[in-house]
């Protein structure tokens, strides 16, 4: 069953009349609803079509954080082989919040790793919702280390609301977890190639996203803060989310525009979620064209560029905001 | 470079902001309700000279205090593009700018300047609270990066105050960004084997104390300054319990193995001189109120 976002109710009644005449039609022998049911199909697949084109900031919070969508526990069955998990910071505990380990991309030996939100009640708990505490940075340290030092690409999988916070997360030290592995991050000599596939909240996502390549997902929004946060704060109302999620420039295409991602990988008609497999096969794609565009580089090469990248961030003029590209351009060569 | 012509003039009375002077010549300590005289909080450098409460201080005050006959030469910071997202919310980004500029009399909420602390040259940077909650954006990003810059091509240590609410939610993902930006200017400081100290001050918090902040080589922090990622506001609505007294204060991190240090205001430019001339590898200095340099200072040489 398709659990539908507020804005997608009509396109619920459509979808959901569909179904009721092929559920009637399997009941009463005889009875020829197909034609209608095609013709409901084709109006629900005009009004996704339509939804979907141009997306707005807010709306595409939603999608990001929409439950159904594939997570990063999925991204690595789908598209790798061999995983093997490895856990904890050797420190204090293991956090679920963050999962990674060993595993084979397209048959190479890299680290992956991301955060990770759960797909049910209880998985959603022991994943804290994909909040990181501290242990769950620290072990992303100690993995990307361990990819250094035996020359594995790293993979990272970026989806969380933000880092915890809870009280023995700041006793443990989350500011400085979250910049050692930002740091770590910017100092390792093997390719790292990051894709924001859900939420890319903040200092949280930060941590474990400063790659070499940085690529975000068509629905998927990044920010310095949430749309409700940013309105408690700034307009005094936290109701004020659409505005600020529209004032925050927080989406996939915002940010390619503004050079802080290198690519925009396009999803399946309606979001990842209706179409997992699809949406996960781009990903897979685009994981290995940014592999392929940081092949050949030594080890020097690879730390320089990253630092390079994020030195020039912002440093040069910006296009002005009438030139921001329209919500449903994708780059060309991940339409594929 | 001429750099006695660049040597700011240390102004007695721009201790105070004039927005802050009032028409008599006290000022009532906001912990335990003290009045003192001005006199008086300028020679302790804003701290309550009844409870020894932290008053916040500005950069150009600081710096006075800190360097040697109150001279420094600042460090110019490349503009960043102003306004990058035409962001508005209530207000409009470039009119909160410009109030800020007017209340601070300053161009944004970090100064970076190079002076001696004890015959010690280094290179120095502070954040300015005052400053739209000293929220690291694009401007702060690039004023780390010159500070740093400028410590590696003169050889000299890094000393940085931080206080800050947090990233410039003005500038949108751009502010996030100075996180990795901020830390590699770190990195090319620890590259060239240059000390980086940081000071942490009340209060600092978020994006900023997640990046530049925390990646000292010595942490010291002010008494009982708020040092945290989330506020203790945040983490009371997500866990629904009173946080314990001092929590997130510079002595409850010290006590948490977070800080190597908590130094009162008064001492800590002698225990910057000290930490800074052994990590130097330079002779003990000698101690007291020092004159600015009498010769316009060379850059060091390379070792
Ligand atoms: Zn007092």
């Amino acid at each position: 069953m398709h659990s539908y976002l507020d804005f997608e109710k009509p396109l619920a009644e459509i979808e959901g009349k569909a179904e009721e005449l092929r559920a009637l039609a399997r009941g009463e022998d005889g009875i020829e609803v197909e034609r209608e049911a095609e013709a409901l199909d084709q109006k629900a697949r005009a009004l996704l079509a339509s939804l979907y084109k141009d997306l707005s900031p807010w709306r595409k919070c939603q999608v990001a954080r929409h439950p159904a969508r594939p997570h990063c526990k999925d991204y690595i069955s789908a598209l790798f082989t061999e995983f093997t998990p490895l856990a904890g910071d050797r420190g204090f505990s293991d956090d679920a919040a963050v999962m990674g380990g060993l595993a084979r991309f397209n048959d190479r030996p890299v680290v992956v790793l991301g955060h990770e939100k759960g797909h049910d009640t209880a998985s959603r708990l022991d994943r804290n919702f994909g909040m990181a505490r501290p242990e769950g940075y620290r072990k992303a340290v100690r993995l990307m280390d361990m990819a250094d030092r035996f020359g594995l690409p790293v993979v990272t999988l970026v989806d969380t609301p933000g880092a915890y916070p809870g009280k023995g997360a700041e006793e443990r030290g989350q500011s400085e977890a979250i910049a050692r592995a930002t740091e770590k991050c910017l100092s390792i000599g093997v390719p790292l190639v990051s894709v924001v596939i859900g939420e890319g909240g903040s200092g949280g996502a930060v941590g474990i996203a400063a790659g070499n390549r940085v690529a975000m997902l068509e629905h998927s929004v990044y920010s310095v803060i949430s749309p409700e946060g940013c309105a408690s704060i700034l307009w005094k109302d936290a109701g004020k989310m659409r505005e600020a999620a529209e004032a925050l420039r927080l989406t996939a295409q915002d940010l390619l525009t503004l050079g802080v991602v290198d690519r925009v990988i396009p999803e399946p008609m309606g979001g990842a979620q209706r179409d997992p497999a699809a949406a996960m096969a781009n990903v897979g794609t685009a994981i290995q064209a940014m592999l392929d565009e940081l092949s050949g580089q030594d080890r020097k090469a690879l730390v320089a560029g990253r630092r390079k990248k994020f030195l020039e961030m912002g440093r040069n003029a910006l296009p002005e905001p009438s030139s921001f590209i329209p919500a449903h351009f994708t780059q060309g060569r991940d339409r594929g | 470079m001429n750099w006695i012509s660049n040597y700011v003039r240390p102004k007695i009375n721009s201790l105070f902001s004039r927005r802050e002077m009032p028409e008599n010549l006290w000022t009532k300590c906001d912990e335990c309700g003290t009045m003192l005289f001005h006199r008086e909080l300028r020679e302790s450098l804003n701290v309550c000279t009844n409870c020894g409460h932290h008053m916040a201080i500005t950069p150009r005050d600081r710096f006075i205090a800190l360097f040697d006959g109150g001279m420094f030469a600042e460090v110019k910071v490349p503009a960043p593009v102003a306004d990058p997202l035409h962001f508005r919310d209530q207000k409009r980004y470039p009119d909160r700018m410009k109030a800020a500029q007017r209340s601070t009399h300053e161009q944004e909420a970090m100064l970076v300047a190079t002076g001696e602390i004890g015959r010690t040259p280094i290179v120095a940077a502070a954040q300015n609270f005052g400053f739209m909650a000293g929220s690291m954006g694009m401007y702060v990003g690039n004023a780390i990066i010159a500070a740093a810059e400028t410590a590696v091509k003169q050889g000299r240590p890094l000393v940085l105050f931080s206080a800050a609410g947090g990233a410039r939610m003005q500038e949108g993902i751009l502010s996030l960004m100075q996180m990795p930006r901020s830390t590699v200017a770190v990195q090319m400081l620890k590259e060239a084997g240059l000390p980086y100290i940081v000071v942490l001050t009340h209060p600092t918090t978020g994006g900023v104390t997640a990046s530049y902040a925390m990646l000292g080589d010595v942490q010291i922090a002010e008494p009982n300054a708020l040092i945290c990622f989330a506020g203790p506001r945040v983490i009371e609505q997500t866990i629904r319990e009173k946080l314990p007294e001092g929590f997130q204060r510079a002595e409850y991190l010290l006590e948490h193995g977070m800080l190597d240090r908590v130094t009162p205001r008064g001492e800590m430019r002698t225990e910057l001189i000290t930490i800074t001339r052994m990590l130097m590898g330079l002779p003990p200095a000698i101690m007291g109120e020092l004159p600015a340099p009498g010769t316009p200072a060379e850059p060091q040489a390379e070792e």
